[in-house]
């Protein structure tokens, strides 16, 4: 099924992928994408969609099930508040990529800017490239994994959500902290990495993950707020 | 010697209260974190005045010529918007602040005058919904319990920017709130302090929330009303903005307005009254040619009938209440008069909501004070509760000959002091007079 945004609205294009369900299954190409906004958001169907061409805001916002794949860059906030499925990235992101996803995966092969991840609750995301500043900022679930390098604050008042560098960290933010790369991280690692399609060895990251200092207020830790 | 005794001055400055919370504070190191809303004295609706009909005007009947109460909001480009039966809403209150008995108390109450209620900063509960007919879906910073499924059960969806209490704050939940359910929702470690960001995480300012606000009603088809909630500060340039980035309708929330728990220097300091705030956003949105296409909801302190006609006057076209629908509930009752002596407070005086030990059951998630609140019956007193604020409102617009709330207006009101006057731009009673009108 193919949808021509030269000729059809994305009003049109969202109506459609809202119109399936579960027992939907095959392809959906969206073309002359353009940077429109909110393109193939609030789908839940196990539905693979692919964008051809750049995609502006929001794009696959509060995705559920779906397999979305956008053939160039997309804008702020890609698969926000996503709780399933896959979303890939071909291009770069612009900020907030994944904000607060819950759930699924969101592969990123180019870069992506500020505050990728921020507020994460559980989903993961892979980034190929490198990640802008105060990125994973109030992170509290999932996994983030950065090929490249990452900006300044990383991970500032972090919860639980893990972050694997291979990079440069140019500097990390409130309570967060490098920790012991374990197995089981190593191996959760590996299982990102083949997932996203990434060729790199876990070995070579750094885990970072929050030092749980300022999870209760205390006022000698006051200067860190 | 007493307090009373001659000879004892007490200083306007360092007064008691001051001093008290000097000690606390080199006691403890920490600024105090409290509930409610304002205390100190503040322009309010009490300061406005109606002018009754007698010779010039023609009043209604008191019980036997109609004055209608509903409400429509979100018409401007929702295919649902709601259709209230009275002008009170209830007002965004989280569950985890509150007990989900009080939340469902709040949903049965609204529900049964044909009103709205709100969800808040730790996502929708089953109990809400099921109880609530009208239900409206915050979508805040923190985006706590955020899901497209919950998002398109609501019939309507509040963006939060601010609140009257902490414009310019985030939420906070101290970790005695934080049980496991509160937790789950918020995908939070149990028992931390959970502070949320004040700024949303994927947009910032009036340009990227029109995108994001076009992104929620494609989530949802375009089929219910999307609001904007904004805590009184710059309200007219604010209103303004809030309107071009494709509001349905405007939540105004003054500082009288409720919280769960805020720094008290916050809720005291910041903000505006939320009579100074209604004239400013009527006035842009009369500017834009939008009142009354946007929807105008007002909400800090407000607790009788006198008060929700007075905001209608002044432009308003419903209200919002919180602290006073906990009231309602049962909150700083004196049957608990025990209770909040153990805690060295009294009943009156409650606002530690962040502590979670309220033995009203209602901003607490301790099982057993929670279950001191019966759902249904908190749910009768509220709807007993704001239909005696619609007869009151009903009965002052009558005496106005208003046959209809929202035909009440500005030139209904004179204000008894020269303050209130110049905040709601209405003549001192027994002049014409406007201090700063043009």
């Amino acid at each position: 099924m193919d949808f021509d945004l030269k000729t059809v609205s994305v009003r049109d294009l969202n109506q459609a992928l809202h119109d399936m369900d579960e027992t939907t299954t095959g392809e959906v190409t969206v073309l002359n994408p353009d940077g429109c906004h909110a393109l193939a958001c609030g789908i839940d169907a196990p539905i693979n969609v692919n964008i051809k061409g750049h995609a502006g805001y929001y794009c696959s916002g509060m995705n559920k099930q779906a397999r979305v794949t956008i053939y160039g860059n997309v804008g702020v906030g890609v698969a926000e508040n996503m709780m399933s499925g896959t979303v890939r990235v071909k291009g770069n992101a612009s900020q907030s990529a994944g904000a607060t996803a819950h759930g699924g995966i969101l592969v990123i092969e180019g870069d992506a800017a500020a505050r990728c991840g921020v507020s994460l609750k559980g989903a993961d995301i892979v980034v190929k490239g490198s990640i802008g500043h105060m990125s994973a900022f109030m992170a509290q679930a999932g996994r983030i994994v950065v090929c490249g390098d990452a900006g300044a604050d990383l991970g500032d008042s972090l919860y639980e959500a893990r972050i694997y560098v291979k990079g440069k960290v140019a500097s990390l933010g409130s309570d967060c902290v490098a920790k012991e790369m374990c197995n089981e991280h190593l191996a959760e690692l590996k299982g990102l990495l083949e997932v996203a399609g990434a060729d790199a060895d876990p070995a070579a990251f750094t885990r970072y993950g929050s030092a749980r200092e300022l999870y209760n207020f205390k006022i000698d830790k006051s200067s860190a707020y | 010697m007493t307090k009373e005794s001659p000879g004892l001055r007490e200083s306007a400055t360092f007064t008691r209260d001051v001093i008290a919370e000097i000690h606390r504070a080199a006691e403890t190191g920490i600024y105090d974190i409290r509930g409610f809303g304002a205390k100190r004295v503040l322009p309010n609706f009490d300061d406005l005045l109606f002018l009754g009909a007698s010779m010039s005007r023609y009043p209604l009947e008191g019980y036997r010529e109609r004055c209608e109460t509903d409400v429509v909001l979100g018409n401007r480009f929702a295919k649902n918007p709601l259709h209230l039966d009275i002008p009170i809403t209830i007002a965004g209150m989280s569950f985890g602040s509150l007990s989900a008995q009080a939340k469902e108390a709040l949903g049965r109450g609204a529900s049964e005058v044909g009103t709205s209620t709100t969800t808040g900063d730790g996502g929708m509960t089953p109990e809400e919904r099921g109880q609530s007919k009208h239900l409206v879906y915050q979508c805040l910073p923190s985006r706590y319990g955020m899901n497209p499924d919950d998002l398109r059960k609501a019939d309507a969806i509040e963006v939060v920017l601010g609140q009257g209490a902490k414009p310019g704050g985030g939420g906070m939940l101290l970790g005695q709130k934080i049980t496991d359910r509160v937790a789950k929702m918020r995908t939070l470690p149990k028992g931390i302090d959970q502070r949320s960001a004040c700024r949303h995480p994927d947009w910032t300012g009036p340009d990227d929330l029109t995108i994001k606000i076009q992104e929620l009603r494609e989530i949802t088809d375009w089929k219910v009303p999307v609001y904007i909630k904004i805590g009184a500060s710059r309200t007219y340039f604010d209103t303004m903005l809030a309107v071009k980035s494709g509001a349905d309708v405007i939540v105004l929330d003054g500082m009288q307005g409720g919280t769960a728990a805020t720094q008290e220097v916050f809720i005291e300091h910041v903000g505006i009254p939320t009579l100074a705030a209604v004239p400013q956003a009527v006035e842009a949105l009369n500017e834009l040619g939008m009142h009354r296409n946007v929807q105008l909801i007002v909400s800090g302190g407000i607790r009788n009938g006198a008060d929700v006609a007075k905001c209608m006057a002044l432009g308003a076209d419903a209200v919002s209440i919180g602290t006073a629908a906990l009231i309602a509930l049962g909150c700083n009752h004196p049957k608990w008069q025990t209770d909040y002596e153990e805690m060295g407070t009294a009943a009156g005086y409650y606002d530690d909501y962040q502590d979670g030990r309220d033995p009203a059951g209602i901003s607490t998630q301790d099982p057993e004070l929670a279950a001191r609140l019966d759902p249904v019956v908190g749910g009768r007193k509220l709807a007993n509760y704001l239909r005696v604020m619609t007869l009151e409102a009903q009965t002052l617009a009558r005496a106005c000959g208003k046959s209809h709330l929202h035909n009440l207006e500005p030139e209904d009101l004179v204000a008894l002091t020269i303050e209130a006057a110049a905040m709601a731009r209405v003549p001192l009673a027994g002049t014409n007079w406007i201090p700063g009108a043009k």
